[in-house]
């Protein structure tokens, strides 16, 4: 159990995928402008997350082993096609939830952390309960870190700022501090690792 | 939409719409993998090949792909190209491989390449896909080499691997870890826009003309 919780903490502060491994960086930058939205792209990236994790894991232990140079192809061709189930299923089931996430679960299609998460999950051989954990685990630290940066571009828009940093720039500065405040976090587990 | 000359289509990528430091796509692999100047430039070169060939191919292919399921074709093209990087790069240079790890597989779902197949290969001749994939290979490897240039010698006082200041030289440690990566593109966006203010000024020189003439346009 301990093992489980490790990866998860891991995957979502410590090894933080947008920023300690620069994935998914598109909407991190595209849709922090407002907590409100962050918040919704934040979820729909979770649970896309965990449905990929178990896809890919199928996939690549019961068809892949006598394939693997298939890999990288059938990952992208399931992902996308599982994110069009998920919203058509979503669409016919839960109609507010689909507006809620209407615009944002297509553009996660070409997210490069779905894919980035299903790549580290096989390189690091992790099984399906492991999988699940480290997709919960990115999913979360996806969420925590648009929210924390909406926060901050939300009193950013009403700073007065020098003329030159009233563009992406200061996005970055701002995007690398707090990249800097989640590196401290890998001092929380140097003793087990 | 305008049309435009072979020569526009070639030099149009390279600075004046440079894919990372004007549009900002593709931001993954040039924050992640340029924390030494090889290892962006492997991947400057492994982008350029599948750049190339998936624009090659999606031009060649464009009157056989259906609109409705286009998109997925090009993903599947530009995912066979980049397989094909994958086991070149780990059979002739493994530990450059090794050091940029994932981030070889994830050029299939780097905006730039998609976005030139969409943008222009599907609309265009081979001839000229191949010189606007050129054109846009070059303007993503300068901006790597950029990024890696200034993260390798703060960092850690080198370029290419060899020591540019003596033993003596303390590296900035940052700007090899990942917070770097987001710093040295931060600061080019600043300068960029510090200089576009400053051209803006009666009497003072233009430079770069395209960005400013671009911006105005926009504006």
């Amino acid at each position: 159990m301990g093992n489980l919780v490790w990866i998860f903490v891991s995957a979502a502060v410590v090894n933080n995928f947008t920023l300690a491994y620069f994935l998914g960086l598109c909407p991190f930058f595209g849709v922090s402008s407002r907590v409100a939205t962050a918040l919704r792209m934040g979820l729909a990236d979770i649970f896309v997350m965990t449905i990929a994790s178990l896809a890919t894991w199928f996939l690549n232990t019961y068809i892949l082993a006598s394939a693997p140079y298939l890999r990288l192809i059938s990952f992208i061709v399931v992902i996308a096609s599982l994110v069009q189930i998920v919203e058509m299923a979503v669409h016919k089931f839960s109609p507010a939830l689909f507006r809620q996430l209407g615009i944002y679960l297509p553009l996660i299609t070409t997210n490069c952390a779905i894919l980035g998460m299903a790549i580290f999950q096989t390189n690091r051989g992790y099984g399906l309960l492991e999988g699940l954990f480290f997709a919960l685990g990115a999913g979360a630290g996806l969420t925590l870190s648009l929210v924390l940066m909406a926060s901050i571009r939300q009193q950013t828009d009403l700073s007065d700022v020098p003329a030159m940093a009233r563009n992406m720039g200061l996005v970055m500065i701002i995007a690398g501090s707090l990249s800097l405040a989640f590196m401290g976090f890998a001092g929380l587990f140097s003793a087990t690792s | 939409m305008k049309e435009t000359t072979p020569r526009e289509d070639l030099v149009r990528g390279i600075w004046k719409e440079n894919p990372v430091l004007i549009q900002l796509l593709g931001l993954c692999p040039s924050l992640a993998v340029t924390n030494t100047v090889e290892n962006a430039i492997a991947m400057a070169a492994a982008t350029f090949f599948v750049l190339v060939g998936s624009s090659t191919l999606v031009s060649s292919l464009k009157s056989l792909i259906p609109n409705e399921v286009r998109i997925s074709a090009y993903i599947l093209i530009i995912a066979t190209f980049v397989t094909m990087a994958d086991f070149f790069l780990n059979a002739v240079a493994p530990d450059i491989h090794k050091a940029l790890g994932a981030f070889i597989p994830l050029i299939v779902v780097n905006c730039i390449i998609l976005g030139r197949q969409e943008a222009f290969a599907a609309k265009h001749g081979v001839g000229r896909s191949i010189l606007d994939a050129v054109g846009t290979g070059i303007g993503f490897t300068i901006a790597m080499l950029l990024m890696g240039t200034m993260r390798e010698v703060l960092g850690s006082g080198s370029f290419l691997g060899h020591p540019l200041f003596g033993p003596h030289y303390q590296g900035w440690l940052v700007f090899v870890l990942p917070p770097g990566g987001f710093f040295a593109i931060g600061f080019y966006l600043l300068f960029f826009s510090w200089w576009r203010k400053r051209g803006e000024q009666p009497g003072i020189r233009q430079w770069p003309h395209g960005v400013a003439a671009q911006k105005r346009r926009i504006a």
